[in-house]
């Protein structure tokens, strides 16, 4: 556990050298078209849909660690050059891979995430409503007509038959 | 001394545990066997042992015995007792310790509650209780043991409990202290809760088991005789849940409570197939029906609260990688996979002991409206499942680590969480057997109207979203079918001359059972509702401020005063503390303290937020961060939790409800007797 943290902070620290020398690279090109400042909720906005690419299952917008300091650094400056919230989205799946995003796109083998829970689901609804057909089907035609007799024939008053059913019910 | 005695009573307890399960064996086709008597004392023996064993723990982490590596990486000298002592499950292998004894105690209290009732199940119930037990005492001997000690071989620390030789020991002069987010209420209380919901499931398992081995399944004994430990255990996992949901709440620092997380998956997905169970096992109970479909479930929930301690065991979720570097994941995929292949074979072998006594008479009723619920339950189960795995699976088969966040389960369980609140609302107003439309349609209409003029009040209040509105419409009909469901009752009673609250107390007096189920669902409802408003309209602001500027969000203004540092628990926690002052359309609540801690020995930060609690909402203060020199600023966060409190309260509801219909009562102990006489007068006999 201490050695996957000494690796991991020192995977931050090389990422976290990288950054700033990519964002030392953006201040001096970008400084010509910085704009008004932009604000720290327009950053969160877009750092909320990325996911820490160092910590696991963190938001980036929420993520203490120094490393996603300077990532919503870098998220601010390239809003302030004018890119897109689609751009900034690209930016980070092509230098960090798609974990940065909270969820899976849904193609290629990744498509399997969603495909199955509602295949799954649909799987099953068949499977019950088939289950429900051969139950209704191998019922005796005997029982099918008791059955009928047992609903509640219509003249009995809904209270005193709710209450007949809760007395029966409270003594099983 | 001590150290060495908890170990030993390890060892004894486990002695005891594998004796149990021969005893049973050999005793089990006759059950006045004095093996039996026999394995039934080792069970108790081997719950007093670990007993002993998991005080010698607490005694070294609250004495600080730092020689023991376990007490070395989790308690140190500057906490607080109550803290040495919870850093019990703080760790791996006292965790497991813990669960271990939790699970003995279980089996021992199988053991003295059971033991005349339900003789001719006992031999497979403990053969299979204490097989689960055995696993995890084996795996605290031999793998995660918590009485190993640290000694120095020449310049290297090696791991043993006994001294080898050529060493001496190495007694580190302080310990390195619980995880500081560990340090709260909320994990006082959160860990064991759990654990006592996942080892409480257990037991149903067993008898589930035993019942199928025995050819015993086809009465429904088993369901009856555990339908208490199976709602007890239900309890105390949906406490679990809730109390997990109120720590990330107070302690993570990002304004929410649950992420589905895997670890946090983990605990739910038994806790949905142990819900589906507990309804299905209804069906079971009243129709003879469905005693295939409940064995797969208790079979399902046993097999998730083993993948759960799995999951959150073996680090597996953090990389696959890390599978083999520790024998627990291995050794628990194993155990896993063998039990559920064994309960599933036995299952398929006795397929034809378990006919249905009734057939399905009509899609209108509450058997089918029971199956629908259970198909949703298993239907969230599996997304859950497959989203926390997709990952692992991801990682296994491309080689690329994906995220599957929370908007993936919003999308694929949201929904699915929708219909089942709907069912939830719907299906006490079924009749069992078949249910006339007409007359369900005259139960229905009025909430159905009212709800959909609460909704649309909503919309003329400006709420827009249509799923919200959705949301709140299903919250209002849902809770107003089940308060419809007590006036029903309430009203009856009145025409016999009872007052209102004589008749309300006498009908849930009378029947607690059903009553408190419905109290349960309130409280789901009222969770429903806070999730509604904190998912749909959490709002958040950040900014960095200097001392007398304001942040805004919504009607409320807050605005930064001073920032103050000082430091606790012997210099190793230093706290920044900010103060703020919260005002409402210009009028002073109160101030606020956020603080971000930071802790020496472990290197880790801890935000933690002040919370204005409000009856309509939360406002929730976060210090982000602030400019260590300089003209001094300081970051904040704020977020605005709407209804979020209802979840606690809904939380609180239903401990009250299940409590309700769990306590032991004279006349439920009435029908008991008269509805398991047939398998008393079995086991007389024998």
């Amino acid at each position: 556990m201490c050695l996957l943290q000494a690796q991991r902070q020192a995977q931050m620290k090389q990422l976290s050298a990288l950054i700033s020398v990519l964002l030392l690279i953006a201040l001096l090109t970008g400084a010509a078209y910085a704009q008004e400042p932009v604000s720290d909720d327009e950053v969160n906005a877009i750092a909320k849909h990325l996911y820490c690419p160092v910590c696991e299952n963190t938001p980036l917008d929420v993520c203490p660690t120094q490393a996603c300091k300077d990532w919503r650094e870098l998220i601010r400056q390239q809003l302030s050059q004018g890119w897109t919230e689609d751009q900034i989205m690209d930016y980070f799946v092509a230098n960090y891979g798609i974990r940065v995003l909270a969820q899976p796109p849904a193609r290629g083998f990744t498509a399997l995430v969603w495909i199955l829970p509602v295949a799954g689901l649909v799987g099953g609804g068949l499977f019950l409503w088939r289950l429900l057909r051969r139950w209704q089907d191998r019922r005796p035609p005997a029982e099918s007509v008791a059955a009928g007799e047992g609903a509640a024939p219509p003249d009995i008053e809904p209270e005193v038959l709710a209450r007949i059913e809760q007395e029966v019910e409270s003594r099983f | 001394m001590i150290n060495d005695l908890g170990f030993i009573t390890l060892v004894l307890s486990v002695l005891a545990s594998l004796y149990a399960i021969c005893a049973a064996l050999r005793g089990r086709h006759d059950l006045a066997s004095p093996w039996l008597s026999s394995a039934r004392r080792a069970v108790v023996a081997a719950f007093l042992l670990m007993t002993l064993s998991t005080a010698a723990v607490v005694y070294g982490l609250v004495a600080g015995d730092f020689q023991v590596n376990y007490v070395y990486q989790t308690s140190s000298r500057s906490m607080s007792t109550l803290l040495k002592v919870t850093a019990l499950w703080g760790g791996q292998e006292g965790s497991i310790l813990f669960w271990t004894w939790l699970m003995s105690a279980f089996t021992a209290a199988v053991m003295v509650r059971k033991w005349s009732s339900d003789r001719p199940l006992m031999p497979w119930v403990i053969v299979v209780s204490v097989g689960t037990l055995l696993f995890f005492q084996g795996v605290s001997l031999f793998i995660a043991n918590p009485f190993t000690r640290l000694w120095f071989l020449g310049q290297d620390v090696v791991h043993s409990v006994w001294q080898p030789a050529g060493t001496f020991p190495a007694v580190p002069r302080d310990g390195q202290g619980l995880n500081p987010l560990l340090r709260h209420p909320g994990m006082v209380g959160h860990p064991p809760t759990l654990y006592l919901g996942f080892v409480g499931f257990v037991i149903p398992y067993a008898f589930a088991m035993a019942a199928l081995i025995t050819g015993r399944a086809a009465d429904d004994t088993w369901i009856r005789t555990t339908r208490r430990w199976t709602l007890i255990a239900w309890l105390f996992l949906s406490i679990g849940l809730i109390l997990g949901g109120r720590w990330a709440y107070d302690v993570l620092g990002w304004g929410g409570y649950w992420g589905w997380d895997p670890v946090e998956n983990a605990s739910f997905m038994p806790w949905l197939t142990g819900t589906a169970f507990l309804h299905s096992a209804m069906i079971q109970e009243k129709r003879g029906m469905l005693k295939v479909w409940n064995m797969i479930l208790i079979i399902l929930t046993y097999s998730l609260i083993l993948f759960g301690t799995f999951i959150t065991r073996s680090g597996v979720i953090s990389s696959v990688h890390s599978f083999a570097r520790s024998a627990i994941g291995p050794a628990f995929f194993a155990f896993i996979s063998v039990t559920f292949l064994a309960s599933l074979f036995l299952l398929f072998e006795r397929l034809g002991t378990l006919k249905s006594e009734h057939q399905m008479d009509s899609l209108l009723s509450r058997e089918a409206i029971f199956l629908l619920q259970n198909l949703l339950f298993l239907g969230i189960t599996f997304a859950t499942f497959w989203g926390t795995i997709f990952p692992m699976i991801s990682e296994l088969v491309t080689g690329e680590k994906i995220t599957v966040g929370p908007p993936f389960y919003n999308k694929v369980n949201g929904p699915l969480f929708a219909v089942l609140v709907l069912t939830m609302g719907v299906a006490p107003l079924f009749a069992w057997r078949k249910q006339s439309a007409a007359r369900l349609g005259r139960a229905l209409w009025l909430p159905f109207v009212i709800a959909v003029a609460i909704a649309l009040g909503l919309l003329l209040t400006g709420i827009r979203n249509p799923a919200a509105l959705f949301g709140y419409w299903l919250v209002a009909f849902v809770g107003l079918t089940t308060l419809w469901e007590f006036g029903r009752g309430v009203r009856a009673r009145m025409r016999h001359g009872e007052g209102p609250v004589l008749a309300l107390a006498r009908l849930v007096g009378r029947n607690r059972r059903r009553y408190g189920g419905y109290v349960v669902h309130l409280g789901v409802v009222m969770i429903a509702l806070g999730v509604v408003g904190t998912n749909f309209f959490q709002q958040e602001t950040q900014g960095m401020l200097r001392p007398g500027e304001s942040l805004h969000l919504g009607r409320y203004t807050m605005t930064y005063e001073s920032l103050r540092q000082y430091t606790l628990e012997g210099g190793d926690r230093q706290v920044t503390e900010a103060q703020v002052s919260l005002y409402r359309d210009g009028e002073f609540l109160r101030k606020l303290h956020p603080n971000k801690d930071f802790f020496l020995s472990s290197g880790q930060p801890l935000s933690i937020p002040a919370v204005l609690s409000r009856p309509g909402e939360d406002v929730y203060v976060l210090l982000v961060g602030w400019e260590e020199v300089g003209p001094s600023g300081s970051t904040f966060k704020i977020y605005l939790n709407p209804l979020v409190n209802w979840i606690w309260l809904g939380g609180l509801t239903l401990m009250a409800g299940t409590l309700l219909a769990a306590w032991p009562g004279r006349q439920q102990a009435a029908s008991w007797t008269t509805a398991r006489r047939p398998a008393m007068g079995a086991a007389a006999s024998e």
